[in-house]
């Protein structure tokens, strides 16, 4: 465990974390795009319990904001879908250019 | 270099590729398994960490909840089988580089920041006693509030899914969705095994 | 010195009419506005007349002088200390006589609309409007500031505007309106300019002040404004020039006068208040209120003379042609104004040599009432006739016995025969040029002659000249000057009412009475008494041209004969210039026509449609391009936000981390 330096586990972070962004910058579909997300969350969960375990050993807090992301993360993952479903029925795609109806 | 640090590698290989998969594969449904490996992955990487408690509930809710989730999802909404648009080119180079420059930019902040020297002063103790006896104590160290606001947001998460996904009233507005299922024929592809 | 505060109740209450009846009265007040405007100058004019009286005679003289009293300042708009915009109220004996004079005869004119205007439908708004001229003159007269002088000069060209233009269903009405407003804004631009030099060499506006620096030949700002010059000519002439150009124009002098005859489409009551005796002296009394400094100036004062004479006499030889009898009336005032010019211009400040500026003074105050007095005769005259040519008079005497001996005494008093009130005030006049000026006086005493000739050719045409019978029915074509509803055709006009016949009376009672007021002890140029007496070896002489013009007035026009016309043929070109007014209207069209419009007023207003405009377009398209370029941003694609997302906090990370630190 000492081996590993902490800069080498954020490094997996950050690396995670823009993976996702190419993803949600290049993805035409939303579901695919909800994805990126997902990794982009994960990624800032094994950040706050790297911290944590080597920092901050003493309390449990990283470990509390993992669950809540986790948890928020799910009930953000079925609101999305739905809003997708209800998308797909009005437009009849879930491609993220035909939904520009906020254009200018 | 002992079996900690390899293991260490591998694991965080996995993730990665297992990423860049699942943002650049074509086809949307094996996009949607690349994603379900990293987060194993990333659930192995808790272990490795000694988080157990974490990683459970990683692959609980995660794999076994989101993932699915975003599974029946695609069913509903697409073929599953074809090939989905492509992006122009233009936008994936730009977008590639803009991912490359902040890994760069974030990675050579954190090399150059000197505060992140393991503390090895006291025990690091995260079994599922001391996760509950801290989360939920209302004095010192605890979350209790928290809790409880995410329980409300829950319900309301609940609730308000069911409302945005609520089928339209009038029957003769057609619905695309039933026109998705009887194309994708479900049952036979379920049948063939 | 007793307080005098409550000389500012004077111009208040017409001020106070002026609102109520202006935001009340064409719907609630109708009928009693008239009263009502009546009533409030009423008060005020005997307030004025308690004022004379207090400062004449309860505190009379210190030391000999009467004092001037400022009785309220207060400081509006500082532009530095000690040049500051004062609203304040200056009591001294020109202004106290001013009082007296622009209160009653504006107190005669209310009454005699009360039936002249009767039955008119913009009734309340005429006395509103009358209000407003009455309050503007007072503030006029009263101002210690002269800025607030050119305020009120302006609010008096705005209430003669709204009068001249009363009847507006008339186009030449509204004609009218508007080149006595632009004349006279164009001549006060010469008096802002004239204000705006004294105030910056005296390095003040109140007119106290400017007195004091400017009259004692040591004083700073006296020695820097005639050691500046600007084409020859010191700053001071400069200055008093302008200032006299804003007043020429007010007053109708040549060649600002053209906007007087066209003033009379106005009511002939209107005519009567400002354009007789009030607002057209407004010039004579702001060279009377600058004067001492005006008499530190000798090229000033002979410009005021020289155009004050040849007003005088130019107006006189129009006026012998015309026939509308309110255009030679016009005319006569336009004469009589250059009379008060003249005297001022060759007067000279303090003692003997002030005769001049006393005499011209008391000729405003006597010409006052027998020119009100001969307008409101007009007034009566067209009431009844329905038309203001002469031709469609005559023989009136039998019909408007009032009207008829009102009005002679009128045309003696202005004629100068004793012992009328206009033989004494032109008595000093004509002694005053005759010490000072013998050209000037040689112009004076021709001008009387023609002032006497003009005068009875207009008394006899209407009311001897024809036989009454034919006269009396009037003719049916109508001009606005009279009543605007058609019932009145219907009654029996007579003379009028009584409300008609009593300022008539008074005024004519005034005609004869105000000459044996001792004026040289209570308004002098500088204040202290001045030891005059007639002469009566010196007066024969105008007195007698007077009555021999008199007599060739009645040979021509008492009875109807030929006399006239051979006459006006004899003179022959001379007589179409002058009955053409001399071409001076002409001559301002062409100007304005051919030469303004064409040259300065279109290209300006190219430049203004193209260049200001242009550029205030240009600005806007270059906007709507900006923002067109700029809307490609919200695409409303999700994913574009958020790499501009990306990008700013990138941005801003770098320029945090590693610029600012």
């Amino acid at each position: 465990m000492q081996e590993i330096p902490l800069s080498q586990i954020l490094f997996v972070s950050t690396a995670l974390f823009f993976i996702g962004m190419y993803g949600l910058f290049t993805r035409r579909n939303l579901i695919t795009m909800l994805m990126s997300i997902e990794l982009m969350l994960n990624s800032v969960n094994i950040n706050f319990v790297a911290f944590n375990k080597y920092l901050f050993p003493n309390n449990l807090d990283g470990l509390f904001f993992t669950l809540f992301i986790i948890t928020i993360a799910a009930a953000e993952a079925a609101v999305a879908i739905a809003i997708i479903i209800n998308l797909y029925r009005s437009h009849n795609s879930i491609d993220v250019d035909d939904a520009t109806e906020m254009k200018y | 270099m002992n079996i900690s640090s390899i293991l260490f590698y591998a694991i965080s290989a996995f993730i990665l590729g297992a990423g860049i998969l699942a943002v650049t594969s074509v086809k949307i449904f094996r996009a949607a398994i690349w994603l379900l490996f990293s987060l194993v992955g990333i659930a192995a990487l808790y272990f490795w960490m000694q988080v157990e408690f974490i990683a459970a509930i990683q692959i609980v809710v995660y794999v076994g909840g989101i993932v699915v989730l975003i599974i029946f999802s695609i069913f509903l909404t697409q073929h599953s089988g074809k090939e989905m648009k492509s992006t122009p080119i233009g936008k994936k180079i730009f977008s590639a580089l803009a991912a490359l420059f902040g890994t760069a930019f974030v990675h050579n902040l954190i090399v150059h920041y000197d505060g992140f020297a393991f503390n090895s002063a006291e025990p690091f103790n995260a079994n599922v006693a001391e996760i509950g006896t801290q989360m939920l104590s209302t004095t010192s160290h605890g979350f209790i509030l928290p809790f409880e606001v995410v329980s409300m947001l829950l319900l309301a998460a609940m609730i308000g899914c069911i409302i945005i996904a609520l089928r339209p009233y009038h029957k003769d507005i057609a619905d695309p969705i039933d026109e998705t299922d009887s194309k994708n024929n479900v049952t036979t592809l379920i049948n063939k095994d | 010195m007793s307080n005098y505060f409550y000389i500012l109740w004077i111009p208040l209450l017409p001020l106070i009419t002026f609102v109520i009846l202006g935001l009340f009265g064409r719907k609630h007040l109708s009928s009693a506005s008239g009263l009502i405007g009546t009533a409030s100058l009423l008060t005020s004019t005997l307030l004025s007349f308690v004022a004379a009286k207090q400062y004449f005679f309860v505190d009379g003289k210190v030391n000999g002088v009467f004092q001037k009293i400022v009785a309220f300042n207060f400081t509006w708009l500082e532009f530095s200390p000690g040049l500051s915009i004062d609203l304040g109220m200056i009591v001294d004996p020109i202004s106290v006589m001013m009082l007296v004079v622009v209160t009653s005869v504006s107190l005669m004119v209310h009454v005699f609309s009360l039936g002249y205007m009767k039955g008119e439908e913009r009734y309340a708004t005429y006395y509103s409007f009358l209000s407003l001229f009455t309050f503007s003159m007072l503030g006029l007269i009263l101002s210690s500031n002269i800025f607030q002088v050119y305020m009120f000069w302006e609010l008096v060209g705005v209430s003669s505007f709204l009068l001249i233009s009363y009847y507006f269903n008339k186009p030449s009405a509204v004609a009218a309106s508007k080149k006595a407003f632009i004349v006279t804004r164009f001549a006060d631009l010469g008096f802002l300019i004239g204000i705006l030099i004294l105030g910056y060499y005296g390095g003040t506006l109140d007119i106290g002040l400017l007195i004091e620096r400017f009259t004692s030949a040591s004083s700073t700002q006296f020695i820097s404004i005639t050691s500046a010059s600007f084409l020859g000519a010191s700053m001071l002439t400069w200055g008093l020039t302008l200032l006299f150009m804003g007043g020429a124009g007010k007053s109708a002098m040549f060649p600002l006068h053209i906007w007087l005859p066209d003033a009379m489409e106005g009511p002939t009551p209107v005519s009567a208040l400002i354009h007789a005796a009030t607002m057209v002296v407004a010039g004579v009394y702001l060279v009377a209120r600058m004067f001492p400094v005006f008499s530190m100036d000798e090229t000033a004062l002979n410009i005021v003379t020289y155009v004050g004479a040849s007003s005088a006499l130019f107006a006189a030889v129009i006026a012998c042609t015309q026939t509308d009898i309110k255009r030679v009336l016009a005319y006569s005032t336009m004469s009589q104004i250059g009379y008060m010019m003249f005297a001022l211009g060759i007067s000279k400040n303090g003692g003997e040599a002030g005769l001049g500026y006393m005499a011209s003074m008391f000729h405003l105050f006597t010409h006052a009432f027998f020119k009100s007095l001969l307008f409101l005769g007009a007034g009566s005259v067209i009431h009844m006739v329905h038309s203001n040519e002469m031709k469609d008079m005559g023989g009136l005497r039998k019909l408007m016995p009032v009207t008829h001996i009102a009005f002679l005494i009128a045309c003696l008093a202005i004629a100068g025969i004793p012992p009328f009130a206009g033989f004494f005030s032109k008595e000093e006049i004509l002694t005053a040029a005759f010490h000072e000026n013998k050209i000037i006086y040689g112009i004076a005493l021709f001008t009387a002659a023609l002032t006497s000739f003009y005068m009875f050719r207009l008394y006899f045409n209407i009311f001897w000249s024809k036989e009454a019978s034919i006269a009396a029915h009037g003719n049916t074509d109508h001009n606005a000057n009279t009543h605007s509803k058609d019932t009145h055709d219907n009654h029996d006009h007579g003379e009028g009412p009584w409300v008609m016949k009593l300022p008539l009376i008074i005024l004519a009672t005034c005609a004869v009475g105000v000459g044996f007021i001792p004026f040289s002890s209570l308004v002098t140029s500088d204040g202290k008494a001045l030891e005059t007496h007639i002469d009566l070896v010196f007066s024969i002489a105008p007195v007698v041209l007077s009555i021999l013009a008199i007599l060739l007035a009645a040979s021509f026009y008492k009875n109807q004969n030929e006399k006239s016309d051979k006459v006006a043929s004899a003179f022959g070109g001379f007589y179409t210039a002058a009955y053409k007014k001399f071409y001076v209207d002409e001559v301002y069209i062409f100007m304005t026509k051919r030469i303004i419009f064409p040259f300065i007023g279109q290209p300006i207003a190219w430049a203004d449609k193209n260049i200001v405009d242009g550029f205030m377009v240009l600005l806007a398209k270059v906007t709507l391009k900006i923002s067109e370029l700029i809307k490609g941003l919200q695409s409303g694609k999700v994913q574009n936000y958020a790499m501009y997302f990306f990008g700013g906090v990138a941005i801003l990370s770098i320029l945090i981390i590693y610029i600012w630190k």
